[in-house]
């Protein structure tokens, strides 16, 4: 190849370069989906209802640290019903996350962890068969049971792991998985 | 025409001089004209004599008298030249061959070696060397180099350090290219195939400036085998098998050149490993699939010529498993735990979280020479990069896209024109244009890591040495570089807050898009690069070099914009739109015996790095899933000192041994902190037996010993949930020392006609030792790979 030939090449390549500038479009938002901003926590004994909130609006990508709320105090030798509210509040209206963790109740779990100064044992009342067409016989612990005893104060940590070991003893230690919520709570037993 | 001339006087002066003191002896060696490489089995022949040099390229010759001679220095590849010596005067020499005939088909002779600068660290390892690492990765292979290390993710994701820094601070040219792959990111390796090089050599330092300004930590420069200019048609093929990972690589190339000067060559790698295993457990998902491809042709001439290349590269690579991690709670498990969480079966099978990455590389380069003058050289290159990187997620569905997608499309023009037709001096000067465009994919539901940008390059240098006299020769540069970054990038509006860019950068806001804002931040760096020093030769091989560079390097692309959860990482990484440019000053020397028999290098350097850009875990931020460690880039003043040092003896005339030692001490001089990731110092000893006769046996014992790091940054302390207390988070303690024993063996048997089959058989870490490497980043999770078995064959046809 001659010289011409290599240079009208060259002009080519360079034309080719130019033409790749690219317009002026601004990129496309992005927001992360399956986001978990919000956890509500509903403990009802009879007419006594507790609540436990965690807003973390900024997601775990943001700067900003959970708001977390505990509503009152818990009564002493009380067995509470739990139900847990998983929420994207992110998003407008805000999307209700409850449904994908039933869909996927066999991949997910909730952990409780009472620390050892709050006189209280937690447990899930769940299972997986509960939410049809699963039939597994772990627990799944959208619904759980928090029973106290003498007046005390500590923390309640509740975690929700994804693809845990199935079925496990319980500990985080043992069921492995990914965590989607860590978030623990001051509690105090009156 | 001059200089046949000069040959014909010399070798009638030679027939008519007299027989006097005949007891004189000339010594030095044959090298590779264009990659420094010893040229072994070169015979020199004079009168009726034929001397032959030794394996590392070494000659002698004796009684000879005080007249001129005419010696032919031949080597099988290369072509016959004459050179004419007046032996009275000298006493050391050095012959260079055109060993792969290319663009200069002439001998040159020399008092210099031939090097990518004439006064910095500098090292190169040849093809032989390369052929034992064809299964594994660049960075393990040039770790064959004092002072140069790796910072890796697994054993398969290996980044270069040399003398402490790697990433950015570290050029790779690929083929006369400099690689556009994303080097910005720790847990990114080069995007090459270690087949495409014919020599590898590590310039230590910034002092190469026509590759790049910005080279704080040095250039890598890969070459590939030179095609001679005659009627030839040559192959190569080297099988690999590895019994950890149950592995095989297979890499063949095949050359067909031309006395005209066309030339052709064809090479391919594919490279398959299953999960690695380390003592006690297999490492699970930490398999590999590389497949690469490079097809060039060209005609070089000697007064001009132009080639074409295009490589292909494609790596899928396996992330352990147990290194994701869901937060700071799971990391202080992993590391108490001391055990990988995930353990599987020995598989294939390359799950999530894994990198899946391509690399095209396109090039085409004219030259001319013109008679008298200099040879004018202009390149166009073309580098297309693609990174997914899979994590797990928390769907199926989620799963099978990637959460990152980047897509990074390079222009380069370079042009340079070198005056090298006097002895005494040459000067290259050139310029650089380059356009670059990277790409965010949204379809990723992640939010980008790295924005969408566009970015401009131009660059001028002028570099040129001097001859002053023999024995001492004087370089000097200086380099421009403009670089522009336009980049489209979204921030979360707390985060833009908690940066504080709400004070400084409201103007580059351009869109509200609810919760996050887009920017767009546009910033230009004018960086200046300089360098000068000297190379001294003198006495029975000895050498001393000296430099000084100076470099700037503007900040990369994750230095400015790396904002939120890095996925795979489980970390918040942060950088800061107000970083600057850093500026290094490195002095360095070295001074060096080469001789096959007692032969040493001591190479101390001194680094003074302004505003030098670092990350490092500084905190922890608090979240609905628990609190996650965060790093921060900035910026500040620091020091590295260090020294690489190696020795070699021969014992006995099948017998040496190879030592080496190299240490470096980062330092934050702001705070008196040590600097993160800074190499522990390691000390490596080799046993060598080589015996020609028995088919070219060579057995070799190498001990590899790594002393602890014993200076890091302090770790952080972690509020844990789970604990309701702050706890101390070991991230920045560096696991202990380790002592490795490998062994190698290799031997050359005739194999078909003329061709010739090399056998090697390697076994890496003997006594399969249980350790942890500090400058990996899985170190928090599982241990280093186990004993390892291979066996390669190279076919060379």
């Amino acid at each position: 190849m001659n010289t011409r030939k290599f240079l009208s090449m060259l002009a080519i390549a360079g034309l080719f370069a130019s033409s790749c500038s690219d317009d002026d479009d601004n990129p496309v938002v992005v927001n992360e989906e399956e986001v978990i901003t919000t956890m509500n926590v509903t403990l009802t004994a009879g007419t006594d209802v507790v609540t436990l909130t965690s807003v973390d609006l900024d997601g775990p990508d943001g700067p900003n640290a959970p708001v977390v709320e505990v509503s009152g105090s818990l009564a002493a030798n009380t067995t509470y019903t739990g139900a847990i509210e998983l929420l994207n509040e992110s998003e407008m209206p805000a999307e209700e996350i409850n449904e994908e963790i039933e869909e996927e109740a066999d991949e997910h779990q909730f952990f409780f962890e009472v620390a050892g100064t709050l006189n209280a044992t937690a447990a899930a009342t769940d299972t997986e068969a509960d939410y049809p067409p699963l039939t597994g016989t772990n627990p799944v612990g959208l619904a759980f049971e928090l029973v106290t005893t003498d007046a005390s104060t500590g923390s309640l940590t509740i975690t929700l792991r994804h693809m845990p070991t199935k079925p496990n003893d319980g500990t985080l230690a043992d069921a492995g998985g990914d965590t989607d919520i860590a978030q623990s709570f001051d509690l105090t037993i009156e | 025409m001059k200089r046949y001339t000069l040959v014909l006087v010399s070798i009638l002066g030679t027939l008519i001089s007299k027989a006097q003191d005949c007891t004189i002896s000339i010594s030095g060696r044959v090298i590779d004209f264009h990659d420094g490489v010893p040229l072994k089995d070169a015979t020199i022949t004079f009168n009726d004599q034929t001397i032959v040099t030794d394996k590392e390229g070494n000659y002698i010759i004796s009684d000879l008298c005080p007249v001129a001679y005419a010696f032919t220095i031949s080597h099988p590849n290369c072509n016959s030249q004459v050179i004419t010596l007046d032996v009275a005067e000298v006493t050391k020499k050095d012959f260079y061959l055109e060993h792969h005939l290319d663009e200069l088909q002439e001998v040159k002779v020399s008092g210099k070696k031939r090097t990518k600068t004439s006064s910095a660290q500098e090292e190169t390892i040849s093809k032989d060397v390369i052929e034992k690492y064809s299964s594994a990765a660049l960075g393990d292979a040039l770790k064959e180099i004092t002072g140069v290390s790796s910072l890796n993710t697994g054993s398969t994701i290996v980044k270069p350090i040399i003398q402490g820094l790697s990433g950015s601070r570290v050029l790779i040219m690929n083929n006369g290219v400099r690689m556009q792959d994303m080097e910005w990111g720790d847990e990114h390796a080069p995007n090459v195939d270690i087949n495409t090089a014919g020599n590898l050599t590590v310039v230590k330092g910034a002092a190469a400036l026509r590759y790049g300004g910005d080279a704080i930590g040095g250039v890598i420069v890969m070459e590939p085998n030179k095609v001679p200019a005659k009627d030839t048609l040559t192959g190569r093929t080297i099988i690999t098998g590895a019994s950890n990972g149950r592995g095989t690589t297979v890499s063949s190339e095949i050359i067909k050149g031309y006395k005209s000067g066309w030339f052709l060559k064809a090479q391919g790698t594919l490279k398959r490993f299953g999960d690695v295993e380390a003592p006690d457990y297999v490492l699970s998902n930490t398999g590999i699939f590389e497949r690469g491809g490079s097809l060039s042709f060209g005609n070089n001439k000697f007064t001009n010529g132009w080639d074409v290349y295009y490589s292909y590269y494609q790596n899928e690579i396996g992330v352990l498993a147990a290194s994701h991690i869901g937060n700071a709670d799971d990391l202080i498990e992993s590391i108490n735990s001391g055990q990988p969480s995930v353990i599987n079966d020995f598989t294939y099978t390359i799950d999530n979280p894994k990198q899946d990455v391509t690399h095209h590389l396109g090039r085409l380069r004219y030259f001319k020479r013109f008679e008298k003058l200099g040879k004018w050289t202009t390149q166009y290159d073309f580098q297309h990069n693609q990174r997914f990187e899979f994590d797990i997620r928390q769907t199926e569905e989620l799963r099978k896209i990637p959460s990152l997608d980047l897509e990074l499309t390079t222009h380069t023009l370079t042009s340079d024109f070198v005056l090298d037709s006097k002895f005494d001096y040459n000067l290259d000067f050139g310029l650089l244009v380059r356009y670059q465009d990277n790409f965010a994919d949204p379809s990723t539901r992640a939010r980008r890591l790295i924005p969408d940008y566009d970015k401009y390059d131009a660059g001028l240098f002028v570099t040129g040495k001097y001859n002053l006299n023999d024995n001492i020769t004087v370089d000097a540069g200086v380099r421009y570089d403009y670089n522009q970054i336009d980049a489209k990038k979204f921030y979360i509006k707390t985060r833009w807050e908690e940066r504080g860019y709400d004070q400084e950068f409201n103007d580059l806001i351009i869109a509200d898009e609810g919760t996050q804002w887009l920017t767009n931040p546009k910033f230009e760096y004018h960086s200046i690069s300089a360098t000068t020093g000297f190379n001294y030769v003198f006495g029975e091989s000895y050498e001393l070099r000296g430099n000084y560079a100076l470099a700037q390097r503007a900040p990369n692309p994750a230095e400015l914009f790396s904002d939120g959860l890095h996925h795979s990482a489980s970390r918040i990484e942060l950088g800061d739109l107000r970083i600057e440019q850093e500026t290094s000053h490195k002095v360095s020397f070295s001074f060096q015996k080469s001789d096959e028999n007692w032969g040493w290098e001591i190479a101390p350097y001194a680094n003074f790095i302004n505003d030098y850009i670092v990350l490092e875990p500084t905190d922890v931020e608090l979240s609905i899933r628990g609190a996650f460690p965060v790093w921060e880039y900035r910026q500040t003043n620091a020091r590295l000192l260090g020294i690489d040092a190696k020795l070699n003896k021969k014992w006995f005339p099948n017998w040496k041994t190879n030592h080496s030692f190299s240490l470096v001490k980062g330092r934050d001089i702001e705070t008196e902190i040590p600097l993160i990731n800074i190499p522990a110092a390691n000390v490596s000893n080799a046993l060598i037996f080589h015996k020609e006769n028995w088919n070219d046996l060579v057995i070799s014992l190498e001990s590899e010993y790594t002393f602890r790091q014993n200076e890091f940054p302090d770790n952080i302390m972690v509020f844990s949930p789970q604990e309701q207390e702050d706890v101390l988070l070991e991230i920045n303690t560096p696991p202990g020392d380790y002592h490795l024993l490998h062994l190698n063996a290799d031997m050359t048997v005739p194999f078909i006609k003329q061709n010739k089959l090399n056998i090697g058989v390697t076994i890496n870490n003997i006594t399969n030792n249980t350790y942890r490497n500090y400058l990996n980043r899985q170190r928090f999770f599982a241990d280093e790979v186990g004993r390892n078995f291979l066996l390669r064959l190279t076919f060379n046809y």
